[in-house]
């Protein structure tokens, strides 16, 4: 028997993963929910048939999303993530004893019980004290705050579904008005690579510029996403990405990770040629 | 309305028995099921080119409907309470002026609120009949024009005797109905006939604890736009008619206008959808206020701006609101109404209904959803956040009591001269002014030029509304009588 996942990345193209056997189905308010195990990936998450993540890269994308800006902002204590049911940024997060405090908004409750049950290896810090987390539209939440947050983790699901309005500008206006006047907000900010990925990277890109003084993209490398070329967006109200990085004192905490380090971090922001075009375009 | 029988859809089951008897098509239209046309097939999908065909006999024919279309015809009256019901292709617009059309001839007396929609006043072009005003009071905080007082009506009434008809807007665009059961029995007992827009009141019908619908309380005729909050397709709408009319003589007045080549599109759209209300009307409707209930609240959070709804019911000239419509007035903020609407489309991708000078009108319907209605907060809460200004120098008045000089019909066929709009005062006008949406004239043929006119016309357009109805398309000359 040969039984495959198959996710199109676009109209013409697809990326096949052989499933061993469905863990979980299940359908939200929100959206269909799917847990499979796999030979080569291991576990992984898809919501509507998208890709959320693997157990196998999913290090890539959790760790990058938060070390780069913790590695930036010389003192977080109160931080906010929205989407993020998995929890692999909460256990990212975590790992830093500066952090007093951090807000988890996840539209969905049945992504955090699903991942809860069937992926303990993102969602293991899910019951650390410091969390708080609220089930409701992370555009929604955002409104309420002013001068609140010293980071902000936009881990967003595709900018179409329920994961729409965290691509808006109503949005990032929004997370800049609830951070603090250091503060900084990441995002997943799609890939540069197939057409409709792209314009929705410079459709965010550009919402973003109009927000925030400092803006600056990012990438990665993750197998399992489209293109497997992946960006992230750095927005910042005072801090530079890359001159204001305290190397020295991320590396003293000795924090273990997989992909990321402080060389890593400054070349992150060194982008391909058609890459800063395009953002070059919309700036 | 009988249940059992509204799950048929007459119009769409023929369609798709046509489909399937796959008729060789040597009539019209050309495109011969999209085959002739690719780019728009293509465009528009094979599915909708296969049904875009002509009147013949399985179809029935909507000039004189015998078959499928009369079946449909009389499951909409059925849903809607009426007592005939008449699908119509060419827009509200010609449902409103089948109405007057056929209440009144020329050189009759027609009693309405000024705070008409522009089809109203065509008719009275079309039709010769003179219009009786009754002025609308206005609410000076909001600058919208409201109801018609039921004092006002009666008083119009005894000074008209020989009047014809009284128009009401059930509701106005911002969701004010007037007292329509008092002002109904008030005509009838002056032997008046009582027609009703309510281009913006489908769902009175189907929802739970709306306004009256013009057909519950007693109305002759009524348009009721399908298009709007029922669903249906563009241009698409229901002409109702009550127990007192002729509907023989209603449908010769149809054909003197309407196409003789009814579009499938629209006549099966208006079916399904009056099927889809008749079935699920009430959730759908009982969604819609709660998403507008919940918009409200939030948006009066936000601060400046003010989301009104039921509280300024004051028994009379705002007799009942409609809590679907999410009005929001925005002088406090410092914007213009008009300003918001351009903010919220130009920067955050949202696309309201309409803004004038003091109000934004955001339409929720059947389609939207929670995440949607957030985005729309969240951007205005942005707005104020980046543009609140001081409102000095905000003018507040929508609606400007017109001076009747000439009836409508003369005026605008009488000989005329174009003018400077700035050198236009005192003259009679001989064309319509209108910001659109919401297409309620400023001025309409016949009427006054007045400094105050003038003068908000200059503001409307300096504050970016979107101004037609005159010949000059730049609206800096105007055309007034000799």
């Amino acid at each position: 028997m040969q039984l495959w996942f198959t996710e199109k990345h676009t109209p013409h193209v697809k990326l096949s993963i052989q499933v061993d056997r469905q863990l979980f189905c299940g359908q939200s308010e929100f959206q269909r929910v799917d847990v499979f195990d796999s030979r080569e990936f291991g576990r992984f998450l898809t919501l509507d048939g998208y890709m959320m993540l693997t157990e196998k890269d999913e290090f890539i994308y959790h760790e990058m999303i938060v070390h780069v800006p913790m590695a930036v902002h010389p003192n977080v204590r109160h931080a906010l993530v929205i989407g993020a049911g998995d929890g692999g940024v909460i256990r990212e997060l975590t790992q830093y004893q500066s952090i007093e405090r951090i807000d988890l908004v996840e539209i969905d409750e049945l992504v955090v019980e699903v991942c809860k049950k069937y992926l303990p290896k993102t969602s293991c810090c899910m019951d650390d004290e410091r969390l708080h987390i609220y089930f409701e539209d992370g555009l929604k939440f955002i409104r309420r705050y002013e001068d609140e947050y010293d980071l902000i983790i936009v881990d967003s699901t595709d900018p179409f579904g329920p994961g729409e309005g965290l691509f808006t500008k109503e949005f990032y206006g929004n997370c800049f008005k609830a951070l603090k006047a250091d503060g900084i907000m990441v995002n997943q900010h799609e890939s540069p690579f197939y057409q409709e990925d792209a314009q929705a990277m410079q459709r965010a890109h550009k919402r973003i510029v109009e927000s925030f003084p400092i803006s600056r993209v990012y990438q990665a490398h993750i197998p399992t996403y489209p293109s497997g070329h992946w960006l992230f967006g750095f927005a910042s109200k005072q801090y530079h990405p890359v001159a204001d990085i305290r190397s020295a004192k991320w590396n003293a905490l000795g924090l273990q990770t997989k992909y990321y380090n402080t060389k890593l971090h400054i070349g992150s922001f060194a982008l391909p040629n058609y890459v800063e075009e395009m953002l070059k375009d919309v700036e | 309305m009988n249940r059992q029988i509204q799950d048929k859809a007459p119009i769409m089951d023929a369609l798709n028995q046509f489909k399937r008897m796959r008729v060789v098509p040597f009539d019209v239209p050309g495109h011969k099921r999209g085959k002739g046309n690719r780019e728009l097939t293509d465009f528009l999908g094979e599915k909708c080119m296969s049904v875009d065909v002509n009147s013949m006999k399985p179809l029935d024919n909507l000039c004189h409907p015998v078959s499928v279309i009369r079946e449909a015809e009389q499951l909409a009256a059925d849903a809607f309470g009426a007592e005939y019901a008449f699908f119509m292709v060419n827009g509200t617009t010609s449902a409103v002026q089948t109405m007057v059309l056929t209440a009144c001839k020329k050189g009759d007396k027609i009693i309405l609120p000024r705070n008409v929609h522009r089809s109203v006043i065509n008719a009275l072009i079309l039709g010769g009949a003179i219009p009786i005003y009754v002025n609308p009071e206005m609410d000076h905080r909001l600058g919208i024009a409201l109801g018609m007082s039921i004092a006002a009506v009666k008083k119009a009434m005894e000074e008209n005797p020989d009047a014809k008809a009284v128009l009401v807007n059930n509701p106005t665009y911002y969701g004010i109905c007037s007292n329509l059961k008092e002002i109904t029995k008030l005509a009838h007992e002056h032997n008046i006939m009582v027609l009703v827009d309510e281009a913006h009141g489908t769902h009175f019908y189907f929802g739970e604890d709306m306004p009256i619908s013009a057909m519950a309380a007693g109305a002759d005729m009524t348009s009721v736009s399908m298009h709007k909050s029922g669903g249906s397709l563009t241009q698409s709408s229901f002409l109702l008619v009550g127990k007192r009319m002729n509907p023989g003589y209603v449908r010769q007045i149809i054909n003197l206008t309407q196409t003789t080549s009814g579009s499938y599109l629209l006549l099966s759209s208006l079916d399904i959808s009056r099927k889809n209300l008749a079935l699920h009307g009430k959730q759908i409707f009982a969604h819609v206020r709660e998403l507008a209930k919940y918009a409200r609240a939030e948006i009066n959070q936000i601060g400046d701006y003010y989301a009104y709804c039921r509280e300024i019911i004051n028994g009379d000239t705002v007799y009942d609101f409609d809590v679907t419509k999410l009005s929001i007035n925005t002088l406090d903020v410092g914007l213009a109404g008009i300003e918001v609407y351009d903010i919220l489309r130009d920067e955050y991708d949202i696309q309201v209904e309409f803004g004038d000078i003091g109000n934004i009108l955001a339409y929720i319907s059947v389609g939207d959803r929670k995440q949607d209605v957030e985005r729309l907060i969240g951007a205005l809460s942005e707005v104020r956040r980046r543009y609140k200004r001081e409102k000095t120098g905000m003018l507040r008045h929508e609606y400007i009591n017109p001076e009747v000089a000439v009836a409508p019909q003369k005026a605008f066929y009488a000989d005329k001269v174009s003018i400077p709009l700035e050198q236009s005062v005192g003259y009679i006008c001989s064309e319509f002014v209108m910001c659109y949406p919401p297409g309620i004239p400023i001025l309409a043929p016949g009427e006054k030029i007045t400094k105050e006119i003038m003068e908000y016309i200059c503001y409307a357009k300096q504050k970016g509304c979107f101004l037609t109805g005159p010949e000059d398309m730049q609206i800096q000359h105007l055309n007034v009588l000799k």
